[in-house]
């Protein structure tokens, strides 16, 4: 995979965002530019507060940047758009909804109705392996069924780029771990481009073709870490020394930020 | 909250039953002490004055002039807060100019207003319609009107995301999470409509349960007096089970319940 020429899937050119409060000015994003290939999985991490979460809110089109751009496929990103999905941390599940009618929901917005909705909403529902819960409500289901869910949706309208947001955050350690192995194998079987924001380090790894750490208010690239471990990734990657050598060099970075942040 | 399990054994049904029982048997104490048995008069005599009642043909007609205020109090009501409470929502000027006049009209009890819609209204229907419509108006636009802003976000971000235009997140998104809280807006406005009434039908009305209680007031007449009061309890109880079915029904799906 890695080596091969792929086209860039999205710009993001010196997309700076100043929010304006009580206290004056708050500069979020200080000037960030990122290319990211087709099909590339890239975690960003850093401390609470380094602009993450709006980066990408402003990929997804739901935040204009105050400055600069960002492209998707070579057009500049006006608003929100279906061929970038979004995973949020807090689920988002419609709660008057069942299962099957959360994950329908984009494909009727879409004008997919009928059999056909049906079939795709029940191919990404049985992915998601909840098969047995079509016809359950949200408050119905665990925090990790809720997230399958959120995950199922965003897929069944078939995005080209996938925004999550610290998807597996609020999850168990062993929710999480099982979470994140399944999002690998539908990557690695759907291939999407994925861009996805953890605050958990070895989360990051496990998971990234490419870590991408952001430094302290004001948000900014620090450095971009390849992550030269091959594919399929288990819970045993977590041993290999290759691993443990990255995750001490973005501990290290991260922890830096953080004691920015804290100063 | 968990409760504790004394008497667990015993199911609510009959617990509803001796609940009554010991209602029954205060209500036959304080009949028998002279110092509040005019306030308490026997049950069996209090049960009989609705005999009286209906012979003087009054009795049907109360009520169902009551009924007939409280309902079309509470619809206008209703009407003119779900507009109102989404305005309010969506514009800060109206907010802003609203909120204050409604928090202020709502403490202020229905009764010491009554006498100023009778100078314009004139008595009879009309002013008791105004005052349970003012006052339902009040806490059903407050409690939609907090329901509104309270809708999580990323349920709107989410839908966006996933395509839907205005459009799509006013009825596809807000409407059903707001829902719960007109739910409950109903069930409030129906209480408030009720705990009303006496002050609506004190505007010189000729019929109602909360006239009638104040005529048999002037004549000392305990015994169908405590039997209206009865009467309004039980349908103030049986609107707001209803009510709580169609709650049920309607919006099961919720995580929580509140208020």
């Amino acid at each position: 995979m890695a080596g091969e020429k792929r086209n860039i899937k999205l710009r993001i050119d010196n997309v700076k965002k100043i929010y304006n409060s009580r206290n004056g000015e708050m500069i979020a994003l200080n000037g960030v530019n990122l290319d990211i290939h087709e099909n590339e999985f890239i975690c960003v991490v850093g401390p609470s507060g380094c602009g993450k979460s709006t980066l990408l809110n402003i990929i997804a089109g739901l935040l204009e940047p105050s400055s600069g751009s960002v492209y998707c496929d070579g057009k500049e990103v006006k608003g929100t758009g279906t061929e970038r999905g979004v995973v949020f941390q807090q689920y988002a599940l419609f709660p008057w909804m069942t299962v099957k009618k959360n994950v329908l929901f984009g494909l009727n917005l879409q004008g997919i109705k009928g059999e056909e909705a049906e079939k795709r909403a029940m191919k990404y529902i049985k992915m998601v392996q909840l098969e047995d819960f079509v016809d359950h409500y949200p408050k119905e289901l665990s925090g990790g069924m809720k997230q399958r869910v959120a995950i199922a949706r965003a897929y069944a309208v078939n995005p080209s780029v996938l925004l999550m947001d610290e998807p597996f955050g609020a999850l168990d350690a062993q929710t999480r771990t099982q979470l994140q192995t399944e999002l690998l194998e539908t990557w690695e079987k759907e291939q999407k481009t994925c861009f996805f924001i953890t605050h958990d380090v070895d989360e990051a790894i496990i998971l990234a073709q490419k870590v991408i750490i952001m430094s302290a208010r004001p948000g900014r690239i620090k450095e971009i870490v390849d992550i030269d471990i091959p594919y399929p990734r288990t819970q045993e990657t977590k041993m290999d020394p290759k691993f443990l050598e990255l995750k001490n060099h973005i501990w290290g970075q991260v922890y830096q930020e953080y004691l920015e942040v804290r100063k | 909250m968990k409760e504790k399990n004394k008497g667990g054994k015993i199911p609510n049904k009959v617990w509803l039953l001796i609940s009554f029982a010991v209602a029954m048997v205060l209500w036959y104490l304080l009949s028998l002490n002279p110092k509040t048995a005019r306030s308490f008069p026997n049950i069996v005599v209090t049960l009989q004055s609705a005999k009286t009642m209906i012979e003087r043909g009054v009795f049907w007609k109360d009520i169902q002039s009551s009924l007939i205020s409280v309902s079309a109090g509470f619809v206008l009501g209703f009407i003119l807060s779900l507009p109102t409470a989404i305005l309010m929502a969506w514009y800060r000027p109206v907010r802003n100019i609203i909120e204050p006049w409604i928090q202020f009209v709502r403490n202020i009890p229905p009764l010491a207003y009554v006498p100023l819609i009778v100078i314009s209204a004139g008595v009879g229907r009309k002013p008791q319609i105004i005052v349970i419509t003012i006052a339902t108006f009040l806490i059903m636009t407050i409690t939609i009107y907090q329901g509104v802003i309270n809708i999580d976000e990323t349920l709107i971000k989410a839908a966006r995301v996933l395509g839907a235009t205005d459009k799509d997140i006013f009825l596809k998104v807000i409407a059903p999470a707001t829902l719960p809280f007109i739910m409950t807006a109903v069930r409030l406005g129906a209480s408030v409509a009720l705990t009303t009434l006496i002050a609506a039908e004190s505007t010189g009305a000729s019929a109602g349960l909360g006239m009638r209680i104040r005529s048999l007031n002037n004549s000392f007449e305990s015994e169908p007096m405590l039997l209206y009061i009865i009467i309004i309890g039980i349908i103030g109880i049986t609107v707001e089970k209803v009510i709580k079915f169609l709650e049920r029904k309607l919006t099961g799906w919720q995580e929580k319940r509140e208020i």
